[in-house]
């Protein structure tokens, strides 16, 4: 029962009632669509990538409160990374999410600003993959393979 | 109902049940429900997914496996005589369920897409010429849009959608305008497994008949919840899943009329299907087996023969007048949660009631409810065209079988109203 107000806690609803970076991006060099077919979660990531650095970051979609979380901090996150740290942002992120019974020591997260918050997921592995899907589809763009992803 | 084929020995099934219909006595029956999930008891409102079976059909199959496993059609020693009868006698209470002319027209599947399939592909892909139509709606299940999609494509013919209403039933006066001397094939789902909707499957037949179009119906929510009657109902095709009504996995049923089966080419090569086989020429079996090649799930046929003895002793007039008393009560439930929107608010509803809830995403609803033990469906329920008919991504479903009760649907609202106060909505 705990599990479920840690996953729901304050910073993750926040973020889901009113995502930052939930807007179009008119001037997107790159961007990619997401979908999990399981839920009906769909998320579309916009970048400005320029120099090799993610100068503007955004998203649109509709999706449950975890998705819609995670995109929100994720923008916040990778603003003004390049796209290699990016990457390893999603792979720690990731990582932590997919270690279902793993402890986690104290300050590890914190450089994961907002996103430590999204953490309690993992006690629910049926929803990582709402957690993951907006970052799959950062990956998506960042290749710029143009292709939509699905986290099926 | 009346039941022509003498063909058979078996007593016919008993209309209605001799006890007063008690659901604490059935929920007896069924040993799942008696598990608990979080440390809560289990509510199992998700039986349009899949029902849960009871000890009957569990004892079938296991019986099946412990007395006479062996394979059917073609051995000489008892216990392949023993199967081939068991699973044959299955066929005949399958036939007279749906009150077929003939056990000849009852073909086993894997289910209602394997059916739709084959009707698909061996009946309708070789006739099927280009600019052609196949006429759907617009709330079917994946299963009964792909299958069409796919020989429209290679034939050049067109899948036309009839249009479904906002409280979700099939607008019948632009279904009639979309029919044509074009219409080949008429295909419609008899309950909606998303609305919940039961559709007037009787009119849409008379009118599919006006213009010589086959007609094929998606049964797979409808034979858990009310009588079907093929012959009254006179269509063409009608499509099972053994599943959703109490049997197991893997077992389903096409009916077809005698004469078109007859007409039809195999949907798949192989043993049993045939009468003889040279190189130069094979010549097919007679129904139903030509559409049967392969080992067929014979457990399974035994498990859908013990599910159907099952609900005769029931009785489906008696299951079907609890269901539709416990889902006007759920509705009236529902209605008192801030915030619930119906997805569907048909005239005839079976089974199944799809809301939304403002603020939430049906995944988190689903998420909360299953930390009470209650189990629903959340998501687009294989109907994707439906969801953006609705404008939506998805919607939460609770869907009932004969073994839920009041309080299961109090545990449901109960758990709406928290996920409200958890999600600060
Ligand atoms: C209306 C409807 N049609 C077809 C199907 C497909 O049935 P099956 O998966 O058993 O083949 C379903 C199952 O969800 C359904 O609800």
């Amino acid at each position: 029962m705990n599990e479920l107000h840690d996953m729901y806690q304050e910073l993750v609803l926040d973020h889901s009632k009113s995502p930052c970076n939930h807007h179009e991006l008119e001037s997107a060099t790159h961007q990619a669509e997401g979908y999990n077919p399981f839920c009906g979660d769909r998320v579309k990531v916009y970048l400005l990538i320029e120099d090799g650095a993610i100068r503007d970051v955004a998203f649109t979609g509709e999706g449950c409160a975890i998705c819609t979380a995670s995109a929100s901090m994720m923008t916040q996150a990778v603003r003004n990374m390049n796209s290699g740290d990016a990457e390893a942002a999603f792979d720690r992120f990731h990582d932590l999410l997919t270690d279902h019974a793993g402890t986690i020591e104290d300050g590890e997260l914190d450089d994961l600003g907002d996103l430590a918050s999204l953490v309690s997921v993992r006690r629910f592995p049926i929803r990582v993959k709402c957690a993951t899907l907006p970052w799959h589809t950062l990956k998506a763009a960042l290749h710029g393979d143009g292709e939509p992803v699905s986290t099926e | 109902m009346s039941h022509p084929t003498a063909s058979s020995t078996e007593q016919p099934p008993t209309a209605a049940a001799s006890r007063p219909f008690d659901v604490q006595r059935l929920r007896q029956d069924f040993p799942i429900l008696a598990r608990q999930v979080h440390g809560q008891e289990l509510a199992y409102l998700d039986n349009a997914a899949t029902t849960q079976k009871p000890q009957a059909v569990l004892d079938a199959e296991r019986d099946y496996y412990t007395t006479m496993n062996s394979n059917i059609h073609r051995g000489v020693h008892t216990l392949s005589i023993e199967a081939t009868q068991a699973h044959e006698h299955a066929r005949r209470v399958v036939q007279r369920f749906i009150n077929a002319a003939s056990d000849k027209e009852i073909i086993f599947t894997r289910g209602t897409t394997e059916a739709i399939n084959l009707i698909a592909q061996s009946y309708v892909r070789p006739m099927l010429q280009p600019r052609d139509e196949v006429l759907i709606t617009h709330m079917e299940h994946h299963s009964n849009i792909v299958p069409w999609q796919i020989i429209c494509e290679q034939a050049g013919a067109i899948l036309r959608v009839a249009p479904v209403t906002d409280s979700g039933e099939v607008d019948m006066e632009q279904f009639k305008a979309m029919l044509s001397s074009r219409t080949r094939v008429v295909s419609v789902v008899h309950v909606s497994n998303t609305l919940g909707t039961v559709n007037p499957i009787e009119r849409i037949i008379e009118a599919a008949r006006q213009v010589d179009a086959a007609v094929v119906i998606d049964g797979a929510q409808a034979t858990a919840h009310a009588a079907v009657d093929v012959q009254e109902l006179d269509c063409d095709f009608y499509a099972i899943s053994g599943h959703k009504m109490y049997a197991p996995t893997g077992i389903g049923v096409l009916y077809g009329k005698q004469s078109i089966l007859e007409r039809m080419q195999p949907y798949q090569g192989g043993g049993d299907m045939i009468r003889s086989v040279t190189f130069e020429k094979t010549t097919y079996n007679d129904l139903p087996y030509k559409f049967e090649a392969g080992t067929p799930n014979i457990a399974g046929a035994i498990g859908l023969r013990a599910a159907i003895d099952y609900i005769n002793s029931v009785g489906l007039s008696a299951i079907a007048s609890y269901e539709t008393e416990l889902l006007q009560y759920a509705e009236q439930a529902l209605a008192s949660v801030p915030g619930l929107k119906f997805i569907g608010t048909p005239a005839h509803r079976a089974g199944a009631i799809s809301f939304t809830l403002e603020g939430m995403h049906p995944h988190d609803i689903g998420t909360v409810l299953d930390s009470e033990a209650v189990a629903i469906r959340t998501g687009h329920h294989c109907t994707q065209p439906l969801m953006e008919r609705f404008g939506i991504p998805a919607t939460a479903r609770l869907s009932v079988a004969l073994y839920n009760t009041r309080e299961e649907v109090d545990r449901l609202v109960r758990g709406l109203h928290r996920a409200g106060e958890l999600l600060g909505v």
